[in-house]
């Protein structure tokens, strides 16, 4: 079994090096047509008057009077409008599109079209939000007796963490295309979730599903930022296509793609900690804000995945664990590479941290105090079944970045940091339960073609997918074959998110390839279908937030060396150490390529991906402005993964791709903690912030 | 408009285009695909070509100014008949994610290990630096670059 993990060479890569392969805006269609969006300037305001200059033949408005059907797009929260209607609630709201031929064209009539707003009082501070009441959605859930326990607490601890924006910078910027035929609609485009694009068209358009088709063109990067977001501009072209008979392409420029799509959202988390005598926790009382942006979308189930995740890999006898995501006139935030997970785990992780420095503790012993052991019951009441080989992997850590001696010999300007951390694999709660994924297998002749929606996006899933058909069918994996999901060709397998598609749909791919080896020789053409059924000892109630959030986790330890610069403050990473429990690699290379670009990614995060919003815009909205890790800024990344076999999973597969982003902050910022001997409180950590706070 | 000839991948092209065009868009528009656009900002470097040998964004190449040049893109140096080792050492390193980044990275690797056949990885790690990647952490790519320099040594 162990030889499924040996890396083979990807099969998508020999048209990417040629520079063969195209993404959407290579892409041309027979008589298409370009649009760009005309967009809200305003935070908040009503739209008195959209002046349109006379339109040069061939041209075109699109705007919410063209939608047929509902104008809001279908994500969970179905509050975002395709186009604004009468009024807008953040500075780059789609208000229409201009369309033609020429891109230059419809640059001058944007420049002319003339909007009168007439101002509303916008909430642009989630300090605002909060005193003014406004949020989308509260969660509270409880473990033990957390008042009684605060009741007998010799001693209360208070802290707050935040964390800022961040943008997922995939290198392909968003990009869509429609077209209507024969009363049909398509979309092609850079997406994660091929069946989301096409709820959302169905529901914009009004049409029933014959008519709605969508296909996944290669995607040049995602982490989320391509799972909500293109339902939004799909809607859009297929409108457009609708009103001019032609193809009608949307593609951003990195500027419009940075500052309207959706972010990582920012977050502020208030804890209160009771301690007994002999300085042990007894209770915490955790409280977690996120900044939703103008719309609801799914900063639900983001704020949801922060809750369940808010005591990271310790158990606390009580607990009081809530949140809210707040309504505020800016850009909306979103599905972003850990969902919740990255913000709450840094503030658990840091709070570890300031409880061991204060009670005179090595960290890491404080914390491996309190660490979930097998069997162990989660902060809603479910339970840890598989083994926590969480000793194991910290032991690997320490050998690998020598911890403790480093930690012990730490002298100013220079400190070492460790994290431990946990993910929850596959949709939260009943999410896989009402999506039931569906995957297909199909046999012709000697040659087994995938047929499910899950994508592509770079994280390897071609490739992964294929190798656990051809290894379960015993036949070669050229004889394997999988090509960009098309609606009209897959099922609905659920969308490509939430770390899912290795341990939930290979998992389905794997047995429907176990049924079709039984029934090879039954003929030339056989097809095999996989329904999800979730392992019949899960329990959730979704109402009160209790049971088993999560079929199965995934763990991890990161240690993190930093020296900073005297007089500049500048923090240079002098060497990053990693180890994880995934179950089993499908395939250990694809996997180092996850954790290195997850590392890379959490600690641009840490340290120098800044955005702000100052009265509901954006400072930051070039890539000149917003910096992300280039090959200068961090060393090797050294990692090792710790086998641990998950029953349900394809050849013990469990959850990869988000993990490695998790970990990286807490175990970053705790380094600056241990060189500088004061506080981190807030992530990114800059030169700026730190002058502040040694400054006291 | 204005009226030029290129020579790009060996091939003699003439194209007419907007005189405050940009090369990247002028190379797009006719076909050369392979020339991303990440940005137009000069950040990225997606766009990244070779002019007359030199290295350039070529987002921030006026197209005017590039009239009569050689112009050489990923696809000028090897396909899948005769892949260049650079090719082949990202793929056998899976320094390949999402694709997005590759064509520049490519070129870039090019310009370097033909002054430098032998880089130390700090070379490496500056000659990639106008090169922006956000799914592979660069690590493999590093890897990609040492492993091509080798199999270059070897021919
Ligand atoms: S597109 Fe030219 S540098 Fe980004
Ligand atoms: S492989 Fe995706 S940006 Fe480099």
């Amino acid at each position: 079994m162990k030889e499924i993990s040996k890396p083979i060479r990807k099969v998508d890569d020999q048209d990417k090096i040629e520079g063969k392969v195209r993404y959407i805006a290579d892409i041309e269609f027979e008589g298409m047509l370009f649009a760009k969006t005309l967009r809200s300037g305003r935070p908040r305001a009503r739209i008195r008057s959209i002046e349109i200059p006379e339109l040069p033949d061939g041209y075109f408005i699109v705007d919410a009077n063209d939608i047929p059907g509902k104008n809001r797009v279908k994500m969970v929260i179905n509050d975002h409008p395709f186009f604004a209607e009468g009024e807008v609630n953040y500075i780059g709201e789609p208000i229409l599109l201009v369309v033609g031929p020429k891109k230059e064209t419809i640059f001058e009539i944007i420049e002319k079209i003339k909007i009168r707003y007439e101002d509303l009082n916008p909430i642009l501070t989630m300090e605002d939000a909060e005193r003014k009441g406004k949020t989308f959605i509260d969660y509270e859930f409880t473990k033990g007796d957390p008042d009684k326990a605060f009741e007998m607490a010799e001693k209360v601890i208070e802290d707050e963490f935040r964390t800022g924006y961040q943008e997922h910078i995939y290198l392909e910027p968003q990009g869509v295309v429609g077209i209507c035929e024969d009363g049909k609609v398509t979309i092609y485009g850079a997406m994660q979730c091929p069946y989301y694009v096409k709820g959302a068209v169905m529901e914009g358009l009004g049409w029933d599903e014959d008519r709605v088709r969508v296909v996944q063109t290669t995607t040049g990067g995602a982490f989320g930022g391509k799972e909500e977001y293109p339902s939004i501009i799909a809607g859009q072209v297929v409108v457009a296509a609708l009103k001019t008979g032609r193809p009608v392409q949307l593609i951003f420029d990195r500027d419009e793609d940075i500052m309207v799509t959706t972010k990582r959202h920012p977050s502020v988390t208030e804890y209160r900690v009771g301690l007994d005598g002999n300085g042990r926790i007894t209770v915490l009382d955790i409280n977690i804000k996120l900044d939703g942006g103008a719309y609801g979308g799914l900063s639900g189930v983001v704020l949801q995945r922060a809750l369940f995740t808010a005591t990271g890999v310790y158990n606390i006898p009580n607990l009081r664990v809530r949140g809210s995501v707040l309504k505020t006139n800016k850009v909306p935030s979103g599905a972003f590479r850990g969902f919740g997970a990255p913000q709450a785990i840094f503030g658990i992780e840091m709070l570890m941290h300031h409880l061991a420095e204060k009670l005179g503790r090595v960290p890491l012993d404080f914390k491996m105090d309190y660490a979930l052991k097998t069997k162990d019951t989660t902060s809603t009441g479910g339970i840890i079944r598989g083994e926590v080989k969480l000793p194991e992997i910290i032991k690997e850590v320490e050998k690998m970045s020598d911890y403790r001696r480093k930690h012990k010999e730490s002298r100013k300007f220079r400190g070492i940091g460790l994290s431990l951390f946990l993910h929850g694999c596959g949709f939260t709660g009943k999410g896989e339960e009402s999506i039931k994924g569906k995957v297909t297998l199909r046999k012709k002749g000697k040659d087994v073609e995938i047929l499910t929606s899950s994508v592509e996006m770079g994280q390897g899933a071609t490739t992964t997918l294929r190798k656990i058909v051809s290894k379960s069918l015993s036949i070669p994996i050229t004889q394997v074959l999988y090509d960009n999901p098309d609606t009209e060709r897959v099922p609905d397998s659920g969308p490509t998110v939430a770390s899912r598609t290795v341990m939930i749909v290979g998992g389905l791919l794997d047995s429907a390839a176990k049924e079709l080896r039984e029934r090879w020789d039954e003929g030339d053409e056989i097809e095999v279908s996989k329904i999800y059924k979730h392992p019949g000892y899960i329990k959730w109630d979704d109402k009160l937030l209790k049971g088993d959030a999560y079929p199965e986790y995934s763990w991890g330890a990161n240690v993190v060396e930093v020296e900073i610069d005297p007089i500049t403050y500048e923090i240079e990473v002098l060497g990053i150490w990693a180890v994880y429990d995934i179950g089993v690699a499908i395939d250990e290379r694809i996997i180092q390529g996850q954790i290195e670009g997850g590392i890379t990614q959490g600690l641009g995060y840490a340290t120098i991906e800044v955005m702000d919003s100052v009265d509901g815009e954006l400072v930051q909205r070039t890539l000149t402005d917003y910096k992300i890790p280039t090959s200068m800024d961090f060393p090797k990344i050294e990692s090792k993964l710790v086998r641990n076999p998950y029953k349900y999973g394809p050849y013990g597969a469990k959850c990869a791709g988000e993990l490695p982003f998790v970990g990286a902050a807490p175990a970053l910022a705790s380094a600056v903690e241990n060189a500088l001997s004061v506080p981190i409180n807030r992530i990114p950590v800059t030169p700026e912030y730190l002058l502040e706070v040694l400054s006291g | 408009m204005m009226e030029g000839i290129f020579r790009i991948n060996g091939k003699e092209k003439r194209f007419t285009f907007n005189p405050r065009s940009r090369l990247l868009t002028v190379l797009r528009e006719n076909g050369y695909t392979e020339v991303k656009e990440g940005c137009k900002e000069g950040e990225c470097g997606a766009c990244i070509i070779l002019l007359d040998g030199r290295l350039v964004n070529s987002c921030q190449v006026l197209t005017a100014s590039a009239i009569g040049k050689e112009i050489i893109t990923v696809k000028g140096i090897g396909d899948i008949h005769s892949p260049h080792p650079i090719q082949e050492a990202f793929v056998e390193a899976s320094a390949v994610q999402c694709g997005f980044c590759t064509p520049g990275m490519i070129l870039s690797t090019y310009y370097l290990l033909k002054d430098n056949p032998n880089p130390k990885e700090d070379e490496i790690r500056k000659a990639l630096d106008g090169n922006l990647c956000r799914c592979t952490g660069y690590v493999k790519i590093i890897d990609a670059v040492k492993l091509a320099s080798r199999k270059m040594g070897e021919k």
